[in-house]
């Protein structure tokens, strides 16, 4: 094994009077600076950024982006994300002048093309979910939720009626509930049943006068498809509540069901996840979201509609929520989400969701032997195994992720859903060969051998990294958030210059 | 037609489909009730091959006018400002944008270094003790930072200049519509907030102080009377900034800010219709647990060497649920990413160098539309890149006269401001040459 060496941050390999940027000298006449802002409000002290030259700064970030593992690496497993191969034409269109040199304030005959764009991934995004309605403007699903969750507020309010709770079943993403909290409203958590489905007696103990909505992903985190879900449809809406789905995992069901038609009210979808978006190491995403009649009137403003040919911005939506988002939300994120739908028209899209679900069972399957599979049941284009068996060997789920880092793969995630015991959960996706999902499955089969053969190596993993496990308690206790330079240059402030005027 | 996304052959789905005992793919979706199955193909055109995708996006892209084709005057929150090669190149690295958040930092250290990194510059330009990985953008970040301060003084007003971006004060409001506080607006005076406003704004119930640093209309507001103010009921003083002024300006933490926002697109990020964007969340130390959204951290590793992981993560909404106080989970990260390499290229000098442009040739266009006749520059408040002109007809008229010279306009503020109807606020920024806002001058004039 070798030993890698630390790697130097930005600040720490600079120079002072290197420069990787380059501006024509100001070619107006200057007035001094002191002229044009008061001394109090003028900065003193420069802000210590790095001295660099260009090739310091290329060398820095190429040396970066080898330490990190994205999906053009390797096999990125990471269930609920939906980590698929990002098309390049995406990213290459996205960046046309066109798209990328446009003012969100630009009068509306001036972008034309925009409008087009997001008129049309409204209407097919609709047409995708079953719904009457899309916003586009949410950021990330996140975002989506809570903007959801404030027109369900304003539909019922707009009724006179006061519903505060909103039902989340335990397998929830953590953001539900976040989201329900953001939006004033409080969350009632139901157990799912031994199936990992919604308890529907549980439901109809739970629904009252007072509910709100229902929250539910569908398939669920579990990869499981909620097959009662006509029913709990009708449960909640006969106690007055709305459905809500959390298309985060829309993965699985493209061009086969649409939450319209399973009942459901609104829907937000992951345009970074199902469509490409791409993750960009953690963002930035879009999570538009689609509703039905009833809540269209509290669509966040404004609207792209279609007058003629001409596309233009609604704002009048007299009842409308408001502003959730800064002009158009993440317009580059839907677009590049608009290439991929384009790329794949309607047979795409279902032959997406079938492979995406064929290899999920493919491989849920072949682990079965070695691990436990909690719940015992066709998956959807995810599913969940549990560590138990390993763990009572000594050897936790944590370190069969750590172990799968040798091997070049990127671990499931772990520790979710929280109702299942040492959690992996495992999402192929579409994109990925049979012979990738048969490498990870050997591998995985050979860290279950190792964990009964030989535990340490397991327990030692990852032995072929940058570093090796961090130490994520004293991270927490005595947080270092910045870097900050050796102490006698900063405790000197006399050595520091000023700024020029 | 290919799916060239999807790499299952015949012969593949034939061998698994075997395996797992089933003769059709249809048999793994029996689990979904007849009765609400599609049982028909998607409404949606048609997929299109990769050259009749370049083609169909190609052409509509160029029904929009650009900044390569005009020159920008327009501003209001979203700049054309120079973007140093080196970004795209950066970002365009697959290893950086196919990845997803951090989880696992053993093979993450490059994403997890880079946030490290921005996290530190922007602490360096805000003057600030600790800053988050991003926000969705500067507006998103304000209202998250108005919903902190109402979470930690366990006050219900906050109290925002009416010299605040619109979208941010709207933004805002429906925040404040689901927390249950109350926003309370103070006027503009001369193009600063008024202080006497403001003061009489403030009290007990107080838990924030909104301003913005430039205005939206371009002035630089006095954070040193307003500090005052805000602090003076022990609410918290928010500042959102744009940080390229910081170069030049003295950063909101010398002012005793206690939150500074804002958005980060000034620094590599390019306009695309205004968004993504990224925006920055910056704290003093004390409210370092309370910060919204995904933070970077440094620690080491079991021999000892330096490495970053993502820390802090108790108060995220996969850890607290229900009692988290900001529910935002995906990010900005490739953004933070891009501002992060134009700050680097920009360095110590680079910021200060394009602020100071940006100051000096707003000012020269300022001075020299002044003197039109039938122009007026309505505040004298100090500005950076961006200053309010009277105008002697409506604003759309001049625009559409300007764009038939081949000039993006300025921003129209009669839209949100009832008072400031044919006002005009136009941003100059470093991407700007003298003979471009000469252009834009002779333009007005001739209007
Ligand atoms: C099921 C589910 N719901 C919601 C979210 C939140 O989406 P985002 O991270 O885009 O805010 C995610 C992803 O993180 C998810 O997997």
């Amino acid at each position: 094994m070798i030993k890698q060496k630390e790697k130097a941050l930005i600040f720490e390999m600079s120079r002072p009077g290197r420069a990787a940027y380059d501006l024509p000298d100001c070619d107006v006449p200057e007035t001094k600076l002191e002229e044009l802002i008061p001394s109090h409000l003028i900065r003193q002290t420069p802000a210590e950024l790095p001295e660099v030259s260009e090739l310091d700064l290329m060398r820095h970030y190429t040396e970066l982006s080898n330490r990190n593992h994205g999906i053009d690496s390797g096999f990125y497993p990471l269930g609920s994300c939906t980590m698929k191969y990002n098309p390049k034409i995406n990213e290459d269109v996205a960046r046309y002048p066109g798209f990328a040199k446009i003012h969100p304030y630009q009068s509306e005959e001036t972008v034309q093309g925009a409008l087009e764009v997001l008129y049309n991934l409204q209407t097919e995004l609709a047409e995708i979910t079953g719904m009457d309605e899309v916003t586009l403007q949410p950021a990330a699903g996140a975002q989506g939720e809570w903007s959801a969750l404030m027109m369900i507020r304003a539909y019922h309010e707009s009724r006179g009626e006061n519903r505060t709770k909103v039902i989340v079943p335990d397998s929830a993403h953590g953001t539900n509930p976040a989201s329900a909290a953001v939006a004033g409203l409080d969350t009632i958590t139901i157990p799912s049943d031994e199936h990992g489905l919604v308890d529907v007696e549980e439901l109809k103990k739970a629904v009252g006068p007072d509910t709100a909505a229902l929250m539910l992903t569908n398939p669920n985190t579990l990869g499981l498809f909620e097959e009662h879900i006509v029913e709990i449809a009708k449960v909640v809406h006969e106690a007055g509540g709305l459905l809500y789905y959390d298309g985060a995992n829309a993965n699985a069901i493209l061009g086969i069901t649409r939450p319209g038609d399973m009942g459901f009210d609104v829907v937000h979808l992951n345009l970074h996840k199902t469509f490409t978006g791409p993750h960009g190491g953690g963002g930035p995403g879009a999570g538009p979201v689609g509703v039905k009649k009833i809540l269209a009137p509290f669509l966040p403003r404004p609207q792209v509609v279609k007058v003629g040919d001409h596309f233009k911005l609604n704002h009048d939506i007299p009842q409308s929520i408001g502003r959730v988002k800064a002009f158009f939300g993440n317009f580059g994120i839907l677009l590049r989400a608009f290439v991929y739908i384009r790329s794949n028209g309607p047979d795409g899209l279902l032959k997406v969701s079938q492979d995406a679900v064929l290899n999920a069972n493919y491989m849920m399957r072949k682990l079965q032997p070695y691990f436990d599979l909690p719940y015992d049941r066709v998956c959807k284009h995810e599913f969940v195994l549990s560590g138990r068996r390993q763990k009572k060997l000594g050897v936790r789920t944590l370190d069969i992720a750590k172990r799968l880092l040798d091997f070049g793969f990127h671990p499931p995630t772990i520790y979710f859903p929280l109702i299942v015991e040492e959690c992996m959960m495992i999402e192929p996706t579409e994109t990925e060969s049979k012979e990738t999902l048969d490498a990870f499955i050997n591998t995985m089969i050979q860290i279950a051998k190792e964990a009964e053969e030989s535990p340490e190596i397991v327990l030692e993993a990852p032995h072929d990294t940058v570093v090796s496990r961090l130490d994520e308690v004293s991270a927490a206790r005595k947080p270092i958030l910045r870097y900050t330079p050796n102490h006698e240059a900063s405790a000197n402030p006399s050595n520091k210059e000023t700024v020029k005027a | 037609m290919n799916f060239r996304y999807l790499p299952m052959t015949e012969e593949d789905q034939k061998e698994m489909l075997q395996f797992l005992g089933i003769s059709s793919v249809d048999e793994l979706f029996a689990d979904i009730p007849d009765e609400i199955k599609l049982n028909r193909r998607l409404q949606i055109p048609e997929a299109l091959s990769e050259p009749e995708a370049v083609k169909y996006f190609s052409r509509l892209a160029k029904k929009n006018v650009n900044s390569d084709d005009y020159i920008y005057f327009l501003g209001a929150g979203i700049y054309d400002h120079y973007i140093p090669s080196t970004v795209n190149h950066v970002i365009s690295r697959s290893e950086f944008y196919t990845a997803y958040t951090p989880y696992q930092p053993e093979i993450s250290q490059g994403e997890l270094q880079a946030i490290f990194e921005f996290q530190t510059m922007i602490c360096e330009l805000t003057g600030m003790d600790a800053a988050n990985s991003s926000m969705y953008d500067g507006p998103t970040a304000l209202a998250e930072a108005a919903n902190l301060a109402c979470g930690v003084t366990r006050k219900k007003k906050v109290v925002i200049s009416k010299a605040v971006h619109p979208q941010s004060r709207a933004i805002l409001q429906v925040n404040a519509n689901g927390q249950g506080y109350d926003v309370v607006e103070v006027d503009i005076k001369n193009g600063l907030t008024d202080l006497e406003a403001l003061d009489q704004a403030v009290d007990q119930d107080t838990a924030a102080v909104i301003v913005q640093y430039p205005n939206f209309l371009g002035s630089i507001e006095d954070l040193a009377a307003i500090e005052k103010i805000a602090h003076k009921h022990k609410g918290l003083f928010v500042v959102s900034s744009n940080p390229l002024s910081l170069g030049v300006l003295k950063p909101p933490g010398e002012f005793a800010a206690d939150i500074v926002v804002g958005e980060a697109q000034p620094f590599g990020i390019p306009m695309q219709f205004g968004g993504p964007s990224c925006g920055y969340f910056a704290v003093r130390n004390k409210y370092m647990r309370k910060i919204p959204g995904r933070i970077v951290g440094q620690t080491t590793d079991e021999d000892g060497k330096r490495g970053f992981v993502l820390t802090l993560q108790a108060r995220e909404q996969h850890i607290r649920r229900e009692k988290a106080t900001s529910n935002i989970c995906s990010n900005q990260a490739l953004n933070a990413l891009a501002a992060s390499v134009a700050m680097t290229a920009l360095g110590k000098r680079g910021v200060q160098e394009v602020a100071i442009q940006n100051i000096q040739k707003a000012h020269y266009a300022k001075q020299a539309i002044n003197q039109l006749e039938g122009y007026e520059v309505v505040f004298d408040a100090p500005t950076f890149n961006e200053f309010v002109i009277k105008a002697p007809k409506p604003v759309s008229e001049i625009n559409s006269a300007l764009l038939k010279r081949g000039i993006v306009g300025g921003y129209d503020l009669g839209r949100d401001y009832k008072e400031l109807s044919q006002h005009i606020l136009l941003a100059v920024t470093e991407a700007r040459t003298k003979e471009e806002i000469d252009l834009l001058v002779q333009g007005l004039g001739e209007i």
